[in-house]
């Protein structure tokens, strides 16, 4: 469509267009928010490394939701201690991945250890990004007193050696899944403040932002409307990122002896629980091992592809 | 100081037909592969620059020019790639050279000078390190001789004091003399053919005019042959002995400047001229016309004619069969002197332009309406917090950036109030106080008969907010690139309660869209989906949208085409028009500001220099400001003779102004000590045109008028 057409004065009659009708349908409406999703998964395919990641992803988030079905035992029943990888069960069937030193099916504890880490990995990054949001556009938005106090803030967190603060946190609190989304709340947000700020310090110059500014729009309006989706494409690389570093951070907490309390299956506590038999039972380890690190590699694949696409026009 | 700062343009010196080629082109095609196939971005181009001559390809953005120079340098990107064509540099195949030998012709015997001075300097190194560099390298030379080399190309570009300027990091210069650094380091390796890519289009007008004067010298002094790339009609006129006017990709007019600009004969050109305002007539005298229809994509050309589409003269069946080839348009019969060529088959239908006047027509002013605005002594500094040690000691903590002092004038309802200024003049803090995003240290801004000055916009009440709106200058920048054209035009009819029912604000954002002449179905797109000039218009829309009684519009139109300029010009000045809104035209486009504006606000450092109604302020008596803003203008009009004002001198900071006038520091006509000493008085004449000046207004009177009717030349009959 031309511009300068348009103030042709023999221009083409307009195709007819309903006077009075919001442009949206219900249909429309309905598909709205699923549409980016749909149109970002088309885009995933420019890039092979964003679909290895996602193919990673997908893989563990499938697991995940059909746990119940795919188990082939009680994660939490026990057999045959130390049985190696293939061997039969007592019940019929076979150990496919061997069972622990308490007899438990390894297989079945890593399928239902991946519904932990896929339940507590996003929560918690959740609650961190809405943490750093909202301080990054307070900081950026606002300036002056609220930035100092808040860069200040995040400044001395982020001074403190990240694993020090879990320990201390957790140690404090309590080993509980709602502790863990804290800890990992309380560390990351200053991180993702830093970033959000960044970002607000440049698209509050923007015109459209004067605009809404002039025509006397809130506060709130204007960072959360006008300014917080246009963050978005580093703002998913970001948490793409961070959710690879949160699983890392469940299964360390686990390793420590500070995740989840037995005996639910937690990826990082059957590596802690195991680790000392690893000489002679090396499969018990291993296999949570390998789920921890493809999940991770997963996301992080997933995170440089969507950087990648988004260099890429 | 008067007689050479007011002596006439001098007409470029006329390099000798004969003269060897420096450069010769000859059907050179260019493509860029990308992931949508090969894209033709120029087709078969001619050229040949001869030493001494400067040539100008103007056009659009996107017509492929820039992609020619940077053929010519062989510096096209991975993904471009010379597809036909023959390229000699002195005689010598350019296409056959290896890339050590173009290396060295880069470095010795051709050099380009960028749009943007501060991405051509090295931000960590001095002056003198990056200047020495060159004949150090190229030459061999010592570092004490490159460092004399450097010092004496950088007198030849007449930056005082080089000494200081070789000590010094770009951050320490301003862009005027930023970009005589690139220019003298260009000059450097004392090439034949310097390539310019408009190289004033960062400046401002005073600047650039000083740079034209430059590179005039430049090309007397040097014999250097010039490629001179440009988007403006009027800096062309004053560069350049020929000129190539390019359209999609290919050539369509080129000739001698005086030919093609008296005599432009290809419809193309005719639409570019139309478009220009000239700053000797106004919208009475000569309206805009547009060209319709837009450039097309490379890879989506009509065939035959490129332009066929979107011209008044399209033949179908001729103009649409095939390869339109360049054809002689010389009106001239001297066959020998002729070298003016269009590319089009309907020449022999157009006539050459009668010789236009510039007709003087009286104008209304528009005196008549009531006051909407009224701005009193109005005044906004900033603070600026120095917190060394020193200066906490001495209690001097605190500065003042006195950004706006004492303005004082007037709108009247349907009026366009113009300010015009130079970047830094304050202009922009004014609309900031305005529309409240910034309060005002003292003063009173009177809207509507409420005083305004202090309150912040959430303060304001609603309708006062939906009274006073904006459009912005950046189109990039003006929509939300997240959300749909329609639903920003929307929340401002909500959110200023124009409609409240949904079917109704939806209706209203249509009517919206065919006031601003876009298809309805835009409401749906992402701005990222429009063009320039279409993000503008929805940019206008939304401004209208709450009814305002007063439209603020900073440099509106500065970022787009000189095309799509023309048509969103004129549907600004229709709107505001039928509506009788009061229009405040912030821009730095003298040309422009005459063509629309009623009354016209001259700023300087803050200050008010100048006001009054335009036709006033363009005529003598000027403030000595006025007249050096007005003598800078590029014109492109043949018809006009211009008197050339060049500002020695930087812009004092704004943080520690000139007691006295605040221009008195680089005022051509400055009286003596009492400029720097004391205010100056305004004069007071008819329909509130103030001049504030020591100089005595019968002296102001008797000054020759900037724009003036030239002599007809003895060559058109």
């Amino acid at each position: 469509m031309s511009d300068t057409s348009a103030v042709r004065p023999d221009v083409a009659p307009r195709p007819p267009i309903p006077e009075a009708a919001a442009p949206r349908g219900l249909r429309a409406r309905l598909r709205g928010p699923l549409r980016p999703i749909g149109g970002g998964l088309a885009l995933l395919r420019e890039s092979t490394v964003a679909m290895i990641g996602a193919g990673l992803v997908g893989f563990w988030v499938v697991v995940a939701l059909l746990a119940p079905w795919l188990a082939p035992f009680d994660p939490n029943a026990q057999f045959v201690p130390f049985a190696p990888p293939g061997a039969p069960h007592p019940e019929g069937g076979t150990f496919l991945l061997g069972a622990d030193h308490l007899g438990r099916d390894i297989l079945s504890r890593v399928i239902w250890g991946s519904r932990t880490v896929l339940f507590y990995a996003p929560v918690a990054t959740g609650c961190a990004f809405a943490v750093g949001i909202v301080m990054g556009l307070l900081a950026g938005y606002k300036r002056g007193w609220v930035d100092d106090v808040l860069s200040r803030l995040s400044d001395i967190i982020l001074s403190f050696p990240i694993l020090v603060l879990y320990v201390v946190i957790i140690s404090t609190f309590g080993a509980s899944g709602i502790n863990i989304v804290l800890a990992v709340t309380f560390a990351s947000a200053p991180g993702i403040m830093r970033i959000v700020r960044g970002l607000v310090l440049d698209l509050r110059n923007r015109d459209y932002v004067a605009a809404a500014q002039t025509r006397g729009e809130s506060t709130a309006w204007i960072m959360f409307v006008e300014i917080l989706p246009n963050a978005r494409g580093p703002l998913i690389v970001d948490a793409c990122l961070r959710l690879g570093y949160t699983i890392i951070t469940i299964g360390v907490l686990g390793f420590l002896g500070l995740g989840l309390p037995p005996p639910d299956p937690d990826w990082g506590g059957m590596v802690n629980q195991t680790r000392s038999m690893a000489t002679f039972a090396p499969h018990m380890t291993i296999f949570p091992v390998i789920a921890i690190s493809s999940l991770v590699l997963g996301f992080n694949l997933l995170a440089d592809g969507i950087r990648e696409i988004s260099l890429k026009d | 100081m008067q007689d050479h700062a007011t002596h006439e343009a001098p007409p470029g010196v006329r390099a000798v037909p004969d003269a060897e080629p420096v450069l010769e082109v000859a059907g050179l095609a260019v493509s860029y592969v990308t992931r949508a196939g090969e894209i033709p971005a120029v087709v078969d181009f001619d050229l040949t620059i001869r030493a001494g001559e400067s040539v100008a390809l103007v056009g659009e953005s996107g017509c492929g020019k820039s992609t020619v120079a940077n053929a010519v340098m062989r510096y096209m990107g991975r993904n471009g790639r010379i597809a036909a064509g023959a390229m000699r540099f002195k005689g010598r195949d350019m296409l056959a050279m290896s890339p050590d030998e173009l290396r060295r012709l880069r470095g010795n015997e051709i050099a380009m000078v960028y749009q943007e001075p501060f991405a051509a300097l090295n931000p960590s190194l001095t002056v003198g390190r990056q200047l020495s560099e060159v004949p150090a390298v190229h030459h061999g030379l010592s570092e004490a001789e490159a460092l004399a080399k450097a010092a004496e190309i950088l007198a030849d570009v007449r930056l005082p004091d080089p000494e200081r300027i070789l000590a010094a990091y770009p951050h320490q210069l301003s862009g005027g003399q930023q970009q005589r650094v690139v220019i003298a380091m260009a000059l450097l390796a004392n090439p034949s053919l310097l390539l310019l890519d408009e190289p004033t289009t960062a400046l401002d007008v005073t600047v650039e005019a000083g740079i034209v004067e430059l590179i005039g010298e430049i090309k007397r002094k040097f014999g250097t042959a010039i490629l001179f790339i440009s988007h403006n009609l009027g800096l062309v006129r004053e560069v350049c002995d020929r000129v190539a006017v390019m359209y999609s990709g290919e050539v369509v007019e080129e000739g001698a400047v005086e030919d093609v600009f008296t005599a432009m004969r290809h419809p193309y050109t005719r639409g570019l001229f139309g478009c220009i305002p000239v700053p000797a007539a106004d919208k009475h005298a000569r309206p805009l016309s547009a060209i319709r229809g837009q450039l097309p994509l490379p890879h989506e050309r009509p065939r035959g004619c490129n332009f066929g589409p979107r011209c008044d003269l399209f033949h179908a069946g001729l103009c649409d069969a095939g390869p339109v080839p360049m054809r002689d348009a010389g009106d001239r019969d001297d066959a020998a002197g002729s070298s003016h060529r269009a590319r089009c088959l309907r020449l022999d239908a157009i006539d050459p332009p009668a010789r236009r006047r510039a007709a003087r027509v009286a104008q209304t002013g528009a005196q008549t309406g009531d006051v909407v605005l009224e701005i009193e002594e109005m005044q906004k500094h900033y603070p600026v917090f120095d917190r060394s040690i020193l200066a906490m000691l001495q209690g001097r903590s605190v500065r003042w950036v006195k950004a706006n002092e004492a303005l004082s004038f007037e709108a009247r309802r349907g009026q366009t109030v113009a300010i015009v200024g130079e970047s830094g003049c304050g202009k922009s803090t004014f609309a900031k106080v305005l529309m409240g995003l910034e309060t005002a240290t003292d003063g009173a801004i009177r809207f509507e008969g409420d005083d305004i000055a202090e309150a912040p916009v959430t303060g304001r009440p609603k309708e006062q907010v939906a009274n006073l709106q904006m459009i912005f200058q950046n189109p990039n920048d003006t929509l939300n690139p997240s959300q749909t054209v329609g639903g920003q035009i929307a929340r401002v009819i909500r959110k200023f309660g124009v409609e409240r029912d949904g079917a109704r604000i939806w209706a209203r954002v249509y009517e919206l869209l065919d006031l601003v002449k876009l298809p309805r179905d835009f409401a749906g797109r992402m701005p990222r989906q429009l063009s320039g000039g279409q993000k503008q218009r929805i940019g206008i829309a939304r401004a209208f949208a709450g009814n305002p009684s007063v439209v603020v519009a900073d440099e509106p139109v500065s970022a787009l085409d000189v095309s799509v300029q023309a048509a969103v010009t004129q549907l600004l000045m229709d709107i505001q028009r039928d509506n009788d809104t009061t229009l405040l035209f912030i821009s730095h486009d003298l040309s422009l500001v005459r063509y629309l504006a009623d009354r016209v606000v001259v700023m300087y450092l803050g200050r008010i220099m100048e006001q009054g109604r335009t036709a006033d302020v363009f005529e003598p008596p000027y403030h000595p400001y006025t007249e050096a803003l007005l003598s800078a203008v590029p014109v492109a009009d043949p018809s006009i003779e211009k008197t050339k004002i060049v500002l020695e001198g930087a812009l004092p900071s704004p943080l520690d102004p000139p007691a006295g006038c605040p221009f008195a520091t680089r005022c051509p006509r400055k009286l003596g000590p009492i400029c720097d000493e004391t205010r100056p008085p305004d004069h007071v004449r008819a329909d509130g045109h103030r001049i504030a000046c020591h100089i005595p207004l019968a002296d102001l009177e008797a000054v020759r008028p900037v724009f003036r009717e030239a002599p007809a030349p003895a060559s058109a009959a």
